[in-house]
């Protein structure tokens, strides 16, 4: 590789209007919707096969739920507003807002482990339990570790990774906006998961 | 990428071990796939022992399979056929064939031919490899541990793979889960490398090289890329879920009420089998385009540098393809003809199957149409490339009668079935990719691989190819089952053992038929002919870097002046005209 960046890691290509690491993630993300998709689906065959239990059979707090879907909305604010802060030159702000997120998710994972997942073990309640729960410890436990994810990737911009604001500001702010979109992707298979197995 | 200035001058290790250059990765890419190639065809040279002569001991390896795999006499058990049979598949496809044809080809020739420095995201290439390398090892791994490895076969269709290998330290140190685990790495693998050549290709062609003056071989790995990206998380979510099954008793892909060996299952129940079938082909039948464009690609450009003409109706061929990857999308339960999932969806997925076997007809008609009337220069890529055509139309044609829910009813899970996949991908796609290697190797290592060995290499493997194959079709319409430990058990099978004898001996002619391939891979990179940076006079932009290329690619960046297959254009100078060099330059 020479010295100089590749055409295109900063700036947008004319033709996508996105620069290369925009686009990979847009990709990426297109990728993970069939992934989720494909969960959905075999969620959707799951429930017209098996005698699936209504919301109100099941063990699954809907104001948990509620509760947490609140943090994860407004962890993707604190998303776009450490972005901004970023691209209006303000590192300060940036940084706060991001560790805002941090925790926001944080929160999210222990409310989900603590009250949730202990909580129903502890009732001897288990993914062999039935298809339901296979279903829904899947399920929402692949969309936890897209969390953890994403937590580690912005705890290594808060640490490690920070030093590249110093040294190319157009770059750092191009990779919060990359992780940004990712987490409100997160954001929005949350909210998906909400309604279809805490409300139907 | 990096702004890294030491980059310039690195240390072994970062040069050619855990390189960011397109180039390295590429040839590492070639080679491990290509070990991986040999590996699963060895396995199958095994099986083949055991169809040809049943029950006899296998001669010269027999007492090194060990304990998973033979009995003390050294002749193969039922269990360890089945575990060779699912890892040859395996293999071939996930670890061989296309690691070669994206990773290899893709990674290496793809950015040359846009002009590009390197790849878009060097560092995600990279990870690419080294992912692909651990799904590998791990995939090597479950040979030994106890029970040996996955024996459900490579579509590891529950109820059976969920209760299968379950001795040892069940669940988790055993063949299939092992499986499972190398499928998630190897998925990830393919995600990296396909969201950097979709990046790569949209966003770094050099000025002047428009989407139709892209080469042919660029559009196959343009649409390969889409596929591999949004056909592989289904497969992903089926994995994560029969690991689920396995490790944690959750009953997705178990039936209420299921009874294995006389004894009731213990399970929640209310799963589905089928959920799997259909998950896993909504992966596997795009794979199988991913399987064969690359090899049309690389076919497209061998034919259209040896006839000295363009290729025959360019805008047909890439028009073809992109309409090819979308319908690689909605034929999947052509495989489940025969699940019951009932005559209407058989109908609609026939119909499907039946459309998309046009642009596969367009795509072959045109390359076929690219030789008339033209002045074949037949070199040894050429040859392989020719040798592609009418092998591909069988294994193509062959297909029909399966996609066709009432014949498929008499063929399905036959040796015909094995016949037309292995017609299209291996004396298809093999064959091409193997010209290709001889095709680009000049490029890679700035020398030519002997010419001689080169028809040493093709002639027997074409003769072989087809005595490996074509019987399988007799004894498919014979009736034979394809997964028989021992198929003369069964009348159809002991009328057919002639057939089955020749295809076996066909493997292990083939098998010699690749020692001049590997001589002549390793030897012509230090002892072959010394070649200038465009020993075929081709028109496409790799030519135009030296060879092999330096760091960076370019020596200064091209600007693509005309489409890719300018040969013989009439009142011209030479009879090739490259997209690098321009106008006034070339009349």
């Amino acid at each position: 590789m020479s010295s100089e960046l590749l055409p295109h890691t900063l700036d947008a290509h004319p033709v996508t209007g996105m620069y290369n690491g925009k686009f990979g993630v847009w990709l990426f993300l297109a990728s993970e919707v069939m992934l989720f998709g494909a969960l959905f689906s075999a969620y959707i065959l799951l429930r017209t096969h098996g005698d699936f239990p209504t919301h109100k059979e099941t063990l699954l707090n809907y104001k948990i739920g509620a509760l947490n879907t609140f943090l994860l909305i407004t962890s993707s604010v604190t998303m776009v507003m450490a972005w901004a802060s970023f691209k209006l030159n303000d590192p300060g702000k940036g940084k706060l807002y991001l560790w805002i997120t941090v925790i926001l998710s944080c929160a999210f994972l222990f409310i989900k482990i603590k009250f949730e997942y202990m909580h129903k073990i502890h009732e001897d309640i288990i993914p062999s339990t039935s298809t339901f729960y296979g279903i829904y410890y899947c399920m929402t436990g692949l969309h936890g570790l897209h969390i953890l994810g994403g937590v580690v990737v912005m705890l290594y911009f808060l640490t490690v990774g920070s030093g590249l604001w110093n040294k190319n500001q157009q770059q750092f702010t191009n990779r919060i906006e990359c992780t940004g979109l990712y987490w409100h992707f997160v954001d929005l298979v949350w909210i998906f998961l909400f309604p279809v197995f805490y409300l139907l | 990428m990096s702004s890294d200035h030491h980059a310039h001058n690195p240390g072994f290790i970062s040069k050619y071990v855990f390189s960011l250059d397109h180039k390295v990765i590429g040839v590492q890419y070639t080679v491990t796939s290509l070990i991986f190639l040999f590996f699963g065809f060895s396995l199958m040279m095994i099986m083949r022992w055991q169809l040809a002569y049943p029950g006899e001991a296998i001669p010269l390896v027999g007492g090194w399979l060990g304990k998973y795999l033979v009995d003390n006499n050294g002749v193969l058990l039922p269990e360890g056929y089945n575990s060779l049979g699912a890892m040859h598949g395996t293999i071939m496809v996930f670890l061989g064939v296309v690691p070669l044809a994206v990773g290899g080809f893709g990674n290496y020739v793809m950015p040359l031919q846009i002009g590009a420095p390197d790849m878009a995201f060097p560092k995600l290439n990279m990870a690419s490899y080294w992912v692909y390398f651990a799904g590998g090892v791990t995939m090597l791994s479950s040979f030994f541990v106890p029970g040996g490895a996955a024996n459900s076969g490579w579509t590891a269709y529950p109820p059976l793979s969920n209760i299968a290998n379950t001795v040892g330290t069940y669940p988790f140190w055993n063949g299939q889960t092992i499986w499972l685990l190398a499928m998630v790495l190897l998925i990830t693998s393919s995600l990296l490398g396909s969201v950097n050549f979709i990046v790569t290709i949209m966003h770094l062609r050099v000025k002047g090289l428009t989407m139709f003056r892209l080469p042919f071989f660029v559009w196959a790995q343009f649409v390969t890329s889409f596929l591999l990206l949004l056909a592989f998380p289904p497969l992903e979510a089926a994995g994560v879920l029969q690991l689920m099954d396995r490790v944690f008793d959750t009953s997705f892909f178990m039936p209420s009420g299921l009874v294995v060996s006389g004894v009731v299952q213990e399970y929640s129940g209310g799963g589905s089998p089928l959920l799997w079938q259909h998950l896993f082909w909504f992966l596997a039948h795009p794979e199988v385009y991913v399987l064969i464009l690359p090899a049309i690609g690389i076919v497209g450009e061998i034919i259209a540098n040896n006839t000295r003409r363009p290729l025959w109706g360019y805008k047909t061929l890439v028009y073809s393809v992109i309409f090819l990857g979308f319908m690689s999308f909605v034929v999947w339960a052509h495989h489940m003809f025969l699940t019951g999932m009932g005559t209407a969806m058989s109908t609609f997925f026939q119909t499907t199957t039946m459309i998309i076997s046009i642009p596969s007809v367009v795509i072959l008609t045109a390359l076929l149409l690219s030789l008339w009337q033209a002045s074949i220069r037949f070199t040894v890529p050429m040859l392989f490339a020719l040798s592609f055509l009418p092998m591909f139309a069988i294994g193509g044609l062959t297909g029909l009668p399966l996609g066709l829910s009432a014949s498929d009813i008499q063929l399905h899970d036959t040796y015909y079935v094995i016949g037309h996949f292995h017609y299209v991908v291996a004396p298809g796609t093999i064959m091409a990719l193997l010209g290709g290697v001889y095709f680009w190797y000049p490029k890679v290592t700035g020398r030519k691989m002997s010419t001689l060995l080169g028809h040493l290499h093709f002639w027997p493997s074409f003769v072989f190819m087809n005595t490996v194959f074509f019987p399988m079709f007799m004894v498919g319409l014979a009736g034979v089952s394809r997964r028989l430990w021992d198929q003369t058990e069964y009348v159809q099978g002991i009328d057919v053992q002639g057939w089955v004898r020749m295809s076996s001996w066909g493997a292990w002619g083939l098998g010699l038929a690749q020692l001049p391939f590997i001589i002549n891979f390793f030897f012509s990179a230090f002892a072959g002919k010394k070649v200038d940076a465009n020993p075929w006079k081709a028109t496409t932009l790799e030519w135009a870097a030296p060879s092999p290329p330096p760091h960076g690619n370019f020596a200064e960046v091209p600007v693509a002046y005309r489409g890719p297959y300018e040969y013989s254009v009439p009142n011209a100078k030479e009879d090739f005209h490259p997209q690098h060099i321009p106008d006034s330059q070339v009349v």
